[in-house]
């Protein structure tokens, strides 16, 4: 029975991987850490592990769809991600210190995944809240485009670190399809920047106590300074939100019951 | 699905093939064993001035017809310097087809029109001759692939006893048409060498037009059009390379309203001059160019670079990167590192531009 286990997964297979962790944590019920050295491109890691109070720590390149469907651990990755980290996501935390491919937050429905670097295109597909759940992904740097597409709850913050406040982003077809759920970008947006459904709203106090509590835990797991987080929390933000919560009725025949 | 991962030295180091086959092993989840692919550049500094032409040939009674047959059409135009059965190990995989390579030279006459005889004589084998078909046809570079695993298509072709400086492979995950040798990738044709993830929605478009040039699509697969697209629309019509990617993956008619009045001008032209060239549907492409690249700025290239390109609202991955004189593209970073596991620096390529890696001199 042990609280910490390291695992050197050196040319292990995905799948005998996934069940050697699954194993580790089925004999050790006190168990509070996984270390996982030398990860590279092993898909699916966390996937489905339903557990709290334990910390996955990935040294390495995680294959796609890392903590998948989880629920309850705490994921760090010291390396870059590759396509969706955190694919219907349930609950816990995805920590990746670097960046992460396309579709990162894929169809999350609570926990959090926090970015340090870029995430690619449709970060935040699918998003969702799930009963008092609400998923929460933080982009440090850059976000492809199509961010947030089909949101349907949670919240994005992207916070362009690396640019001022008052720049427009580079990203477009911002929202793409979003009816719920609502996007935070440090930065300028133009309209013309935004996807078919998706609104610009005025960025108001409430809002700012909604992500500062994320801006403040997001910069105590990167350990950015006070001087940073300052910054970031007296920045101006664009809200991105939907039209309406059905933007698409006109394009479906109408209701016959 | 689809695996890809290619490299190039930009100094031109000579490069074992077992790295680009254990790179391409580690993305073997991205395809199913229905077809895998190389292609190594410089793999024939014996012959680099000889075309190496490779020829699948079906492994039945009828091989020596059916060769002979080939070589008839080749000897046409110029002569055979040599040829051999390309080594394989057939422990690894069932030889369904007997792979035959030819270097050729055509004859001297042809000289002003070799490049387009040797196309014309592709499409003419490829066609007409049942039982034979020509996979690879450019000067000091070959292609090898099976319908198979990475690794089993490596140690079949005995990937390890070849060098080059620039090395292409493809794990494919067959979707809409069968998986067959001919259907693997890389598609070839002279320099150019195609790899593709995702489907060529717009293939019966793209098809009817290079038709339409002479072009013939025997391969029943999408990726084989691609190929013949970057054939006509850089080394028929010299299109600088940065205009074939604008119009293979166009702009959005929204951007193009909103650019300068010159380069608004010139992507309309494109847009409107080749609809028949633009590639609908998700896609990540990575191509081996041919010899004599032009880019916009009036600059050649002689020598064969690597380019990597996405759809433009990038429904497939692609991810670069660089170590010293070596550039990676992929379709997962795991997968490079796997090879070069320190790496300057890795990026995502912005959808529809192009990422290039080019000698330096």
């Amino acid at each position: 029975m042990s609280k910490e286990v390291t695992i050197d997964t050196s040319g292990i297979y995905y799948k005998e991987l996934n069940e050697q962790i699954n194993e580790i944590i089925k004999d050790n019920p006190d168990l509070e850490r996984i270390t996982l050295n030398n990860v590279l491109g092993q898909r699916f890691i966390g996937n489905g592990i339903s557990k709290n109070n334990l910390t996955i720590v990935i040294n390495g390149i995680p294959g796609g769809d890392l903590a998948m469907f989880m629920k309850g651990p705490r994921v760090e990755v010291y390396g870059n991600a590759d396509h969706a980290p955190g694919n219907t996501l349930d609950e816990g935390k995805v920590i990746i210190h670097g960046s992460s491919g396309d579709a990162t937050g894929h169809s999350m429905r609570g926990g959090s995944v926090y970015v340090q670097g870029s995430v690619g295109y449709r970060s935040g597909i699918h998003m969702k809240e799930y009963k008092g759940k609400t998923p929460v992904l933080v982009i440090g740097e850059t976000a492809g485009d199509f961010l947030g597409e089909y949101m349907a709850g949670g919240i994005i913050i992207n916070l362009n670190i690396q640019s001022e406040d008052t720049e427009f982003v580079k990203n477009s077809m911002l929202g793409t399809g979003i009816h719920g759920g609502v996007i935070y970008i440090r930065g300028k947006v133009n309209e013309s920047q935004l996807g078919v459904a998706a609104d610009i709203k005025e960025f108001k106090k409430e809002d700012l106590e909604k992500i500062t509590y994320y801006i403040e835990d997001y910069c105590n797991e990167f350990n950015y300074s006070d001087e940073i987080k300052n910054k970031l929390l007296n920045s101006n933000y664009t809200k991105i939100a939907p039209i309406s919560s059905r933007p698409f009725k006109k394009l479906y025949t109408p209701d016959i019951r | 699905m689809c695996g890809i991962i290619g490299f190039m030295s930009k100094k031109g180091r000579l490069i074992k093939g077992d790295k680009i086959a254990k790179a391409l092993d580690s993305l073997r989840d991205r395809g199913n064993g229905e077809g895998s692919g190389y292609v190594g550049y410089g793999i024939y500094p014996e012959y680099a001035d000889k075309y190496a032409i490779h020829v699948f040939i079906d492994n039945t009674v009828d091989f020596p017809q059916i060769k002979s047959k080939v070589e008839e059409i080749l000897q046409r135009y110029g002569i055979i310097v040599k040829d051999e059965e390309i080594p394989v190990d057939d422990s690894v995989i069932k030889k369904e087809h007997i792979s035959w390579r030819f270097f050729y030279e055509m004859d001297e006459k042809y000289a002003e029109i070799e490049e387009d005889k040797i196309v014309e004589m592709v499409i003419e084998i490829n066609s007409k001759i049942d039982g034979a078909f020509i996979f690879s046809s450019g000067k000091n570079l070959g292609v090898f692939k099976a319908a198979a695993w990475p690794d089993e298509v490596a140690k079949y072709f005995k990937l390890d006893t070849y060098e080059g400086y620039m090395w292409l492979s493809h794990a494919r995950y067959p979707t809409n048409t069968k998986g067959w040798w001919g259907g693997a990738h890389p598609f070839n044709l002279l320099g150019w060498s195609v790899v593709h993830n995702g489907e060529i929605t717009s293939y019966g478009t793209n098809k009817r037009y290079v038709e339409s040039f002479g072009y013939e699509c025997n391969l029943l697969t999408d990726t084989e059009v691609v190929a013949y697209l970057f054939d006509l629309l850089s080394r028929k019509h010299k299109l600088p390379i940065e205009y074939v990617i604008g119009a293979l993956a166009p702009r959005f008619w929204k951007d193009i309203d909103n650019m300068d009045d010159e380069k608004r001008k010139i992507c309309e032209a494109i847009r409107m001059t080749y609809a028949g060239a633009a590639m609908n549907g998700p896609f990540a492409i990575v191509i081996g160019t041919n010899q004599g690249l032009v880019f916009s700025n009036g600059e050649v290239d002689n020598k064969n670079d690597m380019l990597g390109f996405t759809d433009r609202i990038k429904l497939r991955p692609l991810v670069a990167a660089e170590k010293d004189d070596l550039l990676f593209i992929s379709s997962e970073e795991a997968a490079i590192r796997l090879i070069c596991p320190e790496l300057d620096r890795v990026w995502m390529p912005d959808a529809g531009k192009m990422t290039i890696a080019r000698f330096e001199e």
